[in-house]
């Protein structure tokens, strides 16, 4: 299987501010009952999105038409935490986005992300808060994630981020969705279970 | 050098490095359900690929089945369509299914160890965050994405990158009133929600050492709350003596070899710990979350927090955030506000002990009128021991509901769902903004007798007040 190599993301941001951001918010429960992924992106935050009581769309960013067609989503600290299910991030790249920017990300949808090749970046707090300010000031500023340089380029100004270096890696090269390695090892796993009793016989 | 449990299955399962460094590691164990697995055959499908170890995968259904509808077709075609996708993917890919009609049917991860399957020494994988349960038998026991789903299937091997691991030591014993479910919500206050994060946790110390599996299962569980994926206790005699006679446990001489080499993965005493957290566990109490992640929590005795005392923006933010969705005033006392429903069950607290406990407090006592109480057994051969031991009718007597075995009230994938702004006391686990069904519904999460006080009270109680615990 060859993928594509991820260096970067370009494209409009949206910031959806708040910490501990988790996967029921991001994809509420009900919204899984489904048998393959497609369709998940319209219910991206529905909760949220959409008034509970009255119906009526509430001001979250999704719904500013500022910024409709952004790519990157920016965000708080812990984003994605809770349940592990992987329609978040499904739901997420579905929606449109091709990346996030967080202060941190939670280990399970982090893993989940970069294996659907949506690269999930660390920038600080302040960082963070510049892009946002920037993107208050023009929805339409252009945010270039750079996976080489580790940085992100916004409105003629650049900030550091982090990337675990096995996903960046994974990213980078096209490695991303490790199916076709793991099938390549599989004569070693039958050699490794053959010596742990639970699995030999 | 001597190793941790971590470790120790770590490299008994390490099958090679992979080009960006991480482990293509041996699942042993792969344990599905109908949510995560469906999207994953299909990845299957598409890809031409076979299931590698079928008779290492065991499938079984808890998210979306009813708990108060028995025949099919159920009346939601939804769930009835994720329950026939099980089905057919289990029979095309030969893989054991335990079915409703098997009576062996029950929450993922209250099935896994009642069967047997659940060992120490091993690798463990389910598309479940809960997975860390297993953790419970010294196994290492992994929640994973529907891709990773797929990989397992194909490969019974994933991708991953090592933990670090922290010890949690808990000493001493726990006060009358104070349980399992006190000691992992007040770990998680303590260490955070996100505390966890790349870690293992390794929980020990004497107070664990007494705890029986039900009890270290109900901590384990509740790691990923605190962001660890993994959590597990070194296994000890209470360990085998729990998985003795099992269907899926070895028997004969093979019970022999498999207890010595059991043994043999627990942490070697001096070995290297990345953490060490020590707890006493006279210092906990019986403890209640009051905000809308699992570590905003407090003691029963405790007042809920004011923003206005927060040191830090983000802290107050925070609050503000948490007490403006739960309804709840600044500084008050969390004791006495008042619940809608109860909910008893859950893979945190669904076993036989916590049933048991409950009956023992709850008889004789009533359900406060306007309160909907319903108890959900995780499995049916939990279900099925409580009707033996009349704990059904104790419960039902007291104006519980008794419910089939299942998820129920713990998310909102099956008819069992909060409505409005519905407060719920839950011995579940997670209390995130619309968790339970309602978008605006709200989730106390406590002990299950701290729930069966709270549903005789009408409002979140001290138990060892309303039950006169001493
Ligand atoms: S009981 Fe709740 S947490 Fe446990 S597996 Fe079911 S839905 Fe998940």
């Amino acid at each position: 299987m060859s993928l594509a190599k991820i260096t970067s993301v370009s494209g409009r941001a949206v910031n959806v501010p708040g910490n501990d951001i988790d996967t029921d918010r991001i994809i509420p429960a009900r919204f899984m009952k489904c048998v393959t992924f497609d369709g998940l992106g319209e219910f991206l935050f529905h909760d949220v999105r959409k008034d509970p009581k009255t119906g009526q769309i509430t001001n979250h960013p999704l719904n500013d038409a500022r910024f409709s067609g952004a790519t990157i989503l920016l965000s708080g600290a812990n984003f994605g935490c809770g349940s592990s299910r992987e329609h978040a991030p499904q739901a997420i790249q579905k929606y449109g986005f091709k990346a996030v920017i967080a202060e941190g990300f939670a280990e399970i949808f982090f893993g989940n992300s970069t294996t659907l090749g949506m690269p999930c970046v660390n920038a600080n707090r302040e960082d963070i808060a510049k892009i946002a300010a920037a993107l208050a000031k023009d929805p339409a500023t252009e945010v270039t994630i750079d996976l080489a340089k580790l940085e992100v380029r916004f409105a003629g100004q650049a900030v550091k981020i982090t990337l675990r270096e096995s996903a960046r890696d994974a990213l980078v090269n096209g490695r991303w969705d490790a199916i076709g390695e793991l099938i390549e090892g599989i004569p070693s796993v039958k050699s490794t279970a053959a010596k742990l009793p639970y699995l030999a016989a | 050098m001597p190793e941790s449990l971590f470790q120790k299955v770590w490299n008994a399962h390490a099958v090679r490095t992979l080009a960006n460094g991480q482990t293509q590691l041996l699942i042993g164990t792969h344990l599905i359900h109908e949510v995560t697995s469906p999207q994953a055959f299909g990845m299957m499908r598409d890809l031409k690929l076979k299931v590698l170890m079928p008779h290492r995968t065991f499938a079984t259904v808890d998210h979306i089945v009813p708990t108060n509808e028995l025949v099919e077709p159920y009346k939601d075609p939804l769930a009835q369509a994720m329950m026939d996708e099980l089905r057919k993917n289990c029979a095309q890919f030969g893989i054991t299914f335990f079915d409703r009609a098997t009576g062996k049917q029950g929450i993922v991860h209250i099935v896994g160890p009642e069967q047997g399957i659940t060992q120490p020494g091993t690798t463990i994988a389910c598309g479940d965050s809960h997975t860390s349960t297993h953790g419970a038998f010294g196994a290492v026991a992994f929640g994973i994405g529907t891709s990773q789903v797929r990989d397992v299937l194909a490969t019974q091997t994933m991708a991953l990158g090592a933990l670090k691991v922290r010890r949690i030591e808990v000493n001493g014993k726990l006060r009358p009133g104070v349980y399992a479910k006190d000691v992992i919500l007040h770990i998680i206050r303590l260490l955070g929600v996100n505390g966890g994060t790349g870690y293992a946790y390794e929980y020990a110390g004497s107070t664990f050492d007494g705890f029986s599996m039900e009890e270290r299962m109900t901590v384990c569980n509740m790691s990923i709350e605190g962001g660890a994926r993994v959590g597990y206790v070194n296994p000890d005699e209470t360990t085998f003596a729990f998985l003795k006679g099992r269907p899926y446990s070895p028997n004969g001489a093979d019970w022999d070899k498999a207890v010595a080499n059991w043994r043999s993965f627990a942490s070697d005493p001096g070995c290297h710990y990345d953490d060490v957290v020590k707890i006493n566990a006279a210092d906990i109490a019986p403890t209640v979350t009051w905000g809308i992640n699992p570590g905003q929590g407090i003691t029963i005795l405790e007042n809920v927090p004011d923003p206005a005392k927060a040191t830090a923006a983000d802290e107050k933010a925070g609050i503000e955030e948490a007490l403006a969705y739960m309804k709840l005033k600044p500084g008050a006392p969390i004791k006495g506000t008042k619940i809608d429903v109860a909910f008893i069950g859950s893979c945190t607290n669904g076993r036989l002990s916590d049933f048991r406990e409950v009956a023992k407090y709850v008889k004789g006592h009533k359900v406060a009128a306007g309160v909907k109480a319903i108890a959900v057994p995780g499995s049916q051969i939990v279900a099925l021991q409580c009707e033996k031991e009349g704990i059904d009718k104790v419960l039902a007597a007291a104006g519980f509901e008794w419910r089939a075995a299942g998820c129920s009230m713990c998310l909102a994938m099956n008819p069992d769902k909060l409505v409005g702004e519905q407060l719920c006391a839950s011995s579940s686990n997670r209390n995130f903004k619309g968790r339970q069904g309602s978008p605006t519904g709200r989730t106390i999460l406590m002990s299950p007798v701290m729930v069966a006080a709270a549903a005789v009270a009408g409002s979140v109680a001290d138990a060892r007040e309303v039950f006169s615990v001493s």
